[in-house]
């Protein structure tokens, strides 16, 4: 089953793992006694850890292997059998009552939990509909951005800027954040159009950074890093509300934002232009010989991806009621961009559990205090190796053919 | 001579010191099929890619007159203008969206004839959705007279090689060419497949397709051929009838070497 030499693999993978955790885990320096404190039993765990972890990820990937080789040794049909979660996302009399299901749940969700959860909640779909927007970008058309936070800023700043200057409202705010951003992601498309992969990424990287530091330093227009407060909650019909129906409320939106999101993007994932953009994301140059712009393709992805970063952006500044430009710096990118990865690429499905496992995870981890970004991590570094492809896969819809009208449904 | 689909003059290329193309004169005639054959590296490919507009070529000019009596320069316009135009291509190194399904891969090939835009996508309003219908009859369609109607669903990566290569033309095809320039499209084929992509062929110019297509296979080029060009480092060496190609001194020393020849 495991063979010697693969035992000596795993073995040296713990040594090295023992070398490199050594200064962190083992060696502990008390500066007020001046006395070091040599931790070895945590060189145990390392060494034990790290070795069982290596046996283990080397028995599945064989198994995995092997059981690939079988498949393809045994592929005289092309029906294999599809994973329980495919099944259902394509029989629409699984779909819909699930879905019906989870909307229900988010419905009442304020009711059965406290202020407290639900504003996690919040803050987990503003995710989604982050992740959903990025998607746009990065998982359909295949364009590695990693700015995106800065159009998330650009709709938080119009709408504090509007609000502080014109007095201008939520509602109003709210389309013209997203317009804003929609114009940023123009703006850092032209540049950025004959640019692919590792060079696009880098040169979005830095507008992130361009954008956050613009707004760090141009006092006199953004306030700088001390940030701009008092920002209005979302109100309803002028009423004022309390704190608590605040947050209910601004709730309610995000649950109605993200199935708004949802609806969009899945049927622009089903169009002539989500066609495109995929298209786009598998040969560039065969794309463009099919007769697709690919300027106006590539742009507007970034327009629409960006368009639903803004309108986050105008309901984060809504539920803080204050920004500054500490809360859109790279790390936000990261995240959401994780969000993408992990859910699993041009995958909406994916994408929205994604960002609820990657938001809510950690707060429900707290249990485990100071171990709660490191159970964090090595459950992301654990997901990649076993399945790097995502938690749900993309499968690209099959199509109806008769002369009747064909089912709009996946 | 509005018998002419495409006609290009004195096209050069450069690549820095390079020059990959010399003043190549070419021309296909409505209902044609004309090979362009010539040893590894003598500049086919780059021909088909300056044609397409992937690449700009230095010099020259390529015209088209499209079946629908419109004419047009072709030279300097961007890939997709040149497919909107009317010619596509396929090529030599497949080039699908592999992730895909062949269904997909076909109506891709339909979006420069539709328009439909993010509202359209969004709104679905019942020009869209008939829209969309009709790119979904028609590669269909184009599904079936090359052959995979029945791999529909399936993802273009789990394609045998020659029914990829099959898939690469529906896709130009969707396109609703006036010309069609194919790379190699033998490539990689076995004798069986190489004879239903012959036919294939034949019944395309027989439904008013011109093709202008690159092949090292000589026994398909020398069977389907009206006319045949031969280049040799980039520049064009030949040009004729079958007949006159195969006993072309010319072209048997490109082919053979200098040794053989003496
Ligand atoms: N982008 C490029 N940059 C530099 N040189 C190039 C480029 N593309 C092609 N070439 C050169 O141009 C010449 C012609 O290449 P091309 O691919 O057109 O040959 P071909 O006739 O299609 O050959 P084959 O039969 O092997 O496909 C080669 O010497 C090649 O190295
Ligand atoms: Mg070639």
């Amino acid at each position: 089953m495991i063979s010697f030499e693969e035992l000596k693999r795993s073995f040296l993978v713990s040594l090295w793992f023992v070398f490199l955790t050594f200064p962190i885990l083992v060696i502990k320096a008390n500066p007020i006694e001046r006395t070091i404190i040599w931790r070895w039993e945590n060189m145990f765990f390392v060494a034990i850890g790290s070795f069982v972890l290596s046996i283990l990820i080397r028995v599945v990937n064989t198994q995995k292997t092997k059981r690939l080789e079988r498949r393809s040794a045994s592929d005289s049909d092309t029906t294999t059998s599809e994973p329980l979660i495919q099944v259902i996302l394509q029989n629409p009399r699984y779909l819909y009552p699930l879905a019906g299901a989870v909307t229900v749940f988010a419905l009442v969700f304020p009711y059965l939990f406290d202020t407290y959860q639900t504003n996690i909640m919040t803050t987990a779909l503003m995710y989604v509909v982050l992740g959903l927007g990025l998607n746009i970008v990065v998982g359909m058309a295949g364009l590695l951005d990693l700015g995106f936070v800065a159009f998330y800023a650009v709709g938080a700043y119009s709408y504090a800027l509007l609000n502080a200057h014109f007095g201008i409202g939520f509602w109003m705010a709210l389309p013209i954040g997203a317009l804003f951003a929609a114009s940023f992601g123009i703006i850092l498309g032209f540049p950025v159009l004959r640019l692919r992969g590792d060079y696009l990424a880098i040169v979005t990287l830095g507008f992130g950074e361009i954008i956050r530091l613009i707004l760090e330093n141009w006092n006199e227009f953004s306030q700088g890093p001390s940030g701009i407060s008092n920002i209005p909650r979302p109100g309803m019909f002028g009423i004022e509300l309390s704190l608590e129906a605040a947050i209910l409320y601004i709730y309610y939106i995000m649950v109605a934002l993200v199935i708004v999101t949802i609806f969009v993007v899945n049927r622009l994932q089903d169009s002539r232009l989500g066609r495109a953009w995929i298209a786009l994301r598998e040969d560039e140059i065969a794309c463009q010989a099919m007769g697709i712009d690919k300027t106006k393709t590539k742009l507007t992805a970034f327009a629409l991806g960006a368009t639903w970063a803004g309108m986050m952006g105008v309901i984060f500044a809504a539920k803080t009621t204050f920004i500054n430009p500490a809360s859109f710096t790279f790390l936000e990118s990261a995240i959401i961009l994780s969000i993408v990865v992990l859910g699993g690429m041009g995958s909406i499905l994916g994408v929205i559990v994604g960002a609820l496992v990657l938001i809510l995870l950690p707060e429900y981890l707290r249990a485990l205090s100071d171990y709660r970004m490191l159970a964090f991590g090595a459950i992301l570094v654990v997901m990649m190796i076993f399945k790097p492809q995502g938690i749900i896969s993309n499968v690209r819809r099959t199509y109806k053919y008769q002369k009747q009208k064909s089912g709009d449904v996946q | 001579m509005n018998n002419t689909i495409l006609k290009v003059s004195g096209l050069s290329m450069h690549f820095g010191g390079i020059q990959a193309l010399k003043q190549l004169d070419l021309e296909v005639n409505r209902g044609e099929i004309v090979a362009l054959i010539g040893p590894n590296g003598a500049g086919k490919t780059t021909f088909f890619n300056c044609v397409t507009g992937i690449y700009n070529p230095t010099e020259g000019d390529v015209i088209l007159h499209t079946l629908q009596g419109k004419t047009s320069r072709l030279n300097g316009l961007k890939p997709n203008k040149v497919t909107e135009k009317g010619m596509a291509r396929t090529f030599q190194n497949i080039r699908l969206f592999q992730s895909m399904t062949v269904l997909e891969n076909v109506m891709i090939g339909r979006h420069c004839r539709t328009h439909s835009f993010i509202l359209g996508a969004i709104l679905r309003t019942p020009g869209n959705r008939q829209e969309e219908q009709a790119i979904i009859e028609r590669s269909h369609e184009i599904l079936e007279i090359v052959g995979l109607a029945d791999e529909v669903d399936n993802y273009a990566r789990n394609l045998s090689y020659g029914a990829q290569r099959r898939l690469e033309i529906a896709r130009a095809l969707a396109t609703d060419p006036s010309l069609l320039l194919l790379d190699e499209p033998a490539a990689g084929m076995n004798p069986q497949e190489t004879q239903e992509l012959v036919q294939l062929i034949l019944r395309l110019r027989d439904q008013g397709y011109s093709i202008l297509l690159i092949e090292h296979d000589m026994k398909l080029v020398m069977t389907l051929s009206n006319r045949i060009y031969v280049m040799d480092y980039g520049e064009k060496i030949a040009q004729g009838t079958p007949e006159e190609i195969q006993s072309n001194p010319v072209v048997i020393k490109a082919y053979l070497g200098e040794d053989l020849d003496a």
